[in-house]
């Protein structure tokens, strides 16, 4: 199998270095450490975490300094009150927030935006789908908790920004200072975040012959 | 055993199951656009990975395209580099591409099926959360994310999770002046802007067998609105009808049996749903949107809610904040708001049967001098029959810019804005805090007659009034 995978990786000779890229093992990610900022609220969608206006770009890079643009600043460029933009928060990996999180667009610029602002999970009350699975095929875990657990964790990050988070991807749960909350994720991504197959890209491309049979199936893919 | 369309069209599609669980489905169409197929591109390359399928990916530019300009390079550098881009990755991987100068180029969920390429039993894919629209014509149709975009690039499928079914009927007749717009925004009221999560929506009933295609378009575009990825009516004589002689629709033989193979689609009498849900047609009356998610629609002869009409903590939280970004106040009447803007297009609602019915009553009306009101085509197609029909006299003699075919004013990245705290009435599906391109600006969302009415009389107004639409006789 890795021997088809390879030639099907690639067909135009490249160097091993850049095939190493293509072939690299994915992290297990069974646990996400770090310091937490809550940023509060239902229905807080796509739009909202990355304004529209920044994603007239061709690459990903650079969009984690716009993350939440336009609620963190004021037209003028001054800095609009927000979590986002207190010192004291300053560092945080954990995202802390409410329902519906992500809802909107399907653009991964928002999970992107996220991420490269350095994040690498996402703690709410619950998520929209494409967010949702755009995270998990970024490696950045979206976990739901209840809403009272949520409320005592934001007061816990209110009163020491500097505490210690700590999900749990095997126990579903999550620590921090002398508490431990439940904590849920969807099985599928659950499994494929622990077993570092959070990126199925080259799952799929292994099933190319299988992929060739279906096809062959429908009369559509030739056009009739 | 019976089955209904999403399950038939899932099993035809299912490759294998992947070692964490999720199918690997396969993408039989796979639509893309500038603004979120350039770093799929860029991975491939990155890797050395090829276009699998080059003939079953079809793109076209909307998002960044001036409406107001044709001329390249564009104004904004930006913009050009984007299509730059697009018509570069196109042509290295020999993908079809819909450019400005076809006379295809549009919004993707206008082109896809008004070219024919949306068809009835078959898996659609594109990096945009409208794709749902393609569902009116009975094929799954997802949002996808870019690195999703780039595994359908590479293998023509991509790793999902089987939705439920909710099948939603709407019975009965719709009044004179209620449109699909309205259905829709009625649909989304009632089940929240998260009700669909984890859930494909069937649309069906009365009100749907009686829809053309382009009003079944307008209720599976905004699925997602209500937090369905997908959405869908099952294939019927008005689909085939539609297709037939598509420029991408089968031909001579073919044709009979795709049409045959389409029917067996379309779920069984019998299949079971997880969900069913009822909504009487005579319920529904023009709809406008006062907050700032689609869920926050009101009947134009009722009140904007107050804060404390929420059931729940979060939902009085959501109003206040509504409230706040809006600048209304609770308990005082939609109709009247002066608003600012008119703005009619999109992938909702920017068809040709939308045009054609607004300018039926716009005609010897004249746009409100203080209203900015634009008429955006959803397609060089649509607006080249529009002209030919004359409704772009209609539109600028009324008083509304006639313009390009892009996605304009729907959001925020070409130059048709919202300015400061402009109020807009707007046909498109978002009304989140500065979608229009201003931080501060306000979205109202409504059907397209509504939007001219706005636009006449300069405030939210019931177009039924406006423009003397009566009750039918006997009503
Ligand atoms: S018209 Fe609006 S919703 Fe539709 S594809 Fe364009 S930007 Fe997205």
């Amino acid at each position: 199998m890795p021997v088809k995978f390879l030639e099907f990786l690639n067909p135009q000779g490249l160097e091993p270095s850049n095939l190493e890229i293509a072939v690299m093992a994915l992290e297990k990610i069974t646990q996400v450490k770090g310091r937490g900022v809550a940023v509060t609220g239902d229905d807080i969608d796509t739009d909202r975490i990355i304004p529209a206006r920044f994603m007239k770009c061709v690459t990903f890079d650079g969009l984690g300094e716009y993350v939440f643009f336009d609620v963190r600043n004021y037209e003028d460029g001054s800095q609009r009150e927000h979590p986002l933009n207190e010192e004291r928060f300053a560092g945080a990996s954990i995202l802390v927030s409410g329902n519906n999180f992500g809802c909107g667009s399907s653009r991964e610029h928002a999970p992107q935006a996220i991420y490269r602002a350095g994040f690498r999970a996402v703690i709410a009350e619950g998520f929209a789908e494409i967010f949702f699975g755009n995270s998990t095929q970024l490696g950045m875990p979206c976990v739901t908790a209840a809403k009272a657990d949520l409320e005592g964790l934001r007061s816990a990050i209110d009163a020491d920004p500097d505490i210690e988070i700590s999900i749990d991807l095997d126990a579903k749960q999550i620590s921090y200072g002398d508490k431990a909350i439940a904590c849920d994720i969807r099985e599928g991504a659950r499994s494929a975040l622990v077993n570092g197959k959070w990126d199925p890209i080259q799952d799929l491309i292994d099933g190319a012959d299988e992929v060739a049979g279906v096809v062959d199936n429908l009369a559509y893919m030739a056009g009739k | 055993m019976a089955k209904n369309l999403f399950e038939k069209v899932w099993e035809a599609h299912a490759v294998r199951e992947l070692p964490n669980g999720q199918t690997q489905l396969l993408i039989g169409t796979h639509l893309i656009h500038e603004v979120t197929s350039p770093q799929a591109f860029g991975m491939l390359r990155e890797k050395g990975i090829p276009v699998k399928y080059p003939n079953r990916t079809f793109a076209t530019v909307d998002h960044i395209v001036p409406t107001n300009e044709v001329q390249e390079p564009y104004s904004d550098p930006l913009a050009q580099a984007m299509i730059e881009e697009l018509r570069k990755n196109c042509a290295e991987t020999n993908v079809t591409f819909f450019d400005t100068n076809t006379g295809k180029q549009g919004i993707v969920h206008i082109v896809g099926p008004e070219q024919g390429i949306t068809q009835p039993g078959t898996t659609i894919a594109c990096g945009d959360s409208h794709t749902s629209t393609h569902g009116a014509f009975g094929a799954i149709a997802f949002g996808i994310g870019t690195s999703q975009v780039r595994d359908v690039l590479a293998t023509q499928t991509m790793a999902l999770n089987k939705l439920k079914v909710r099948r939603i009927n709407v019975d009965g007749q719709l009044a004179p002046g209620v449109y699909a717009k309205d259905v829709i925004l009625h649909i989304i009221r009632t089940l929240g802007v998260n009700g669909g999560t984890g859930y494909a929506y069937e649309y069906a009933g009365e009100v749907f067998d009686n829809f053309s295609m382009e009003e079944r378009m307008t209720v599976c575009n905004m699925s997602i609105e209500g937090g369905a990825r997908v959405g869908y009516v099952n294939p019927d004589e008005t689909t085939f009808a539609y297709l037939e002689g598509r420029p991408y629709a089968p031909k001579g033989a073919d044709w009979e049996v795709a049409v045959e193979r389409w029917k067996g689609f379309a779920s069984d009498p019998d299949c079971s749903y997880d969900d069913v849900v009822n909504i009487r047609a005579e319920d529904i009356g023009p709809t406008v949107t006062w907050g700032i998610n689609p869920g926050q629609g009101v009947f134009i002869d009722e009140r904007i809610p107050s804060v404390e009409e929420g059931a729940t903590a979060s939902e009085r939280e959501s109003i206040a904040e509504a409230l706040e970004h809006m600048q209304f106040e609770g308990g005082t009447p939609i109709k009247g708001v002066e608003v600012d803007v008119a703005f009619l297009g999109s992938c909702t609602n920017g068809r040709l049967s939308d045009l054609e019915e607004v300018a039926k009553y716009l005609q010897g009306k004249k746009v409100n001098p203080r209203v900015k009101a634009i008429c955006v085509p959803g397609s060089q197609v649509v607006a080249k029959i529009a002209m030919e029909k004359g409704l772009d006299k209609i539109f600028t003699e009324a008083g509304f810019e006639w313009r390009a075919a892009g996605c304009s004013m729907c959001l925020a990245m070409n130059p048709d804005k919202l300015v400061g705290d402009q109020l807009s009435a707007s046909s498109s599906n978002r009304n989140f805090k500065g979608r229009q391109g201003s931080v501060t600006g306000r979205t109202l969302l409504m059907s397209p007659l509504m939007v001219a009415a706005a636009a006449v009389t300069g405030e939210v107004a019931d177009a039924r009034e406006v423009f003397g639409i009566l009750e039918p006789a006997g009503a």
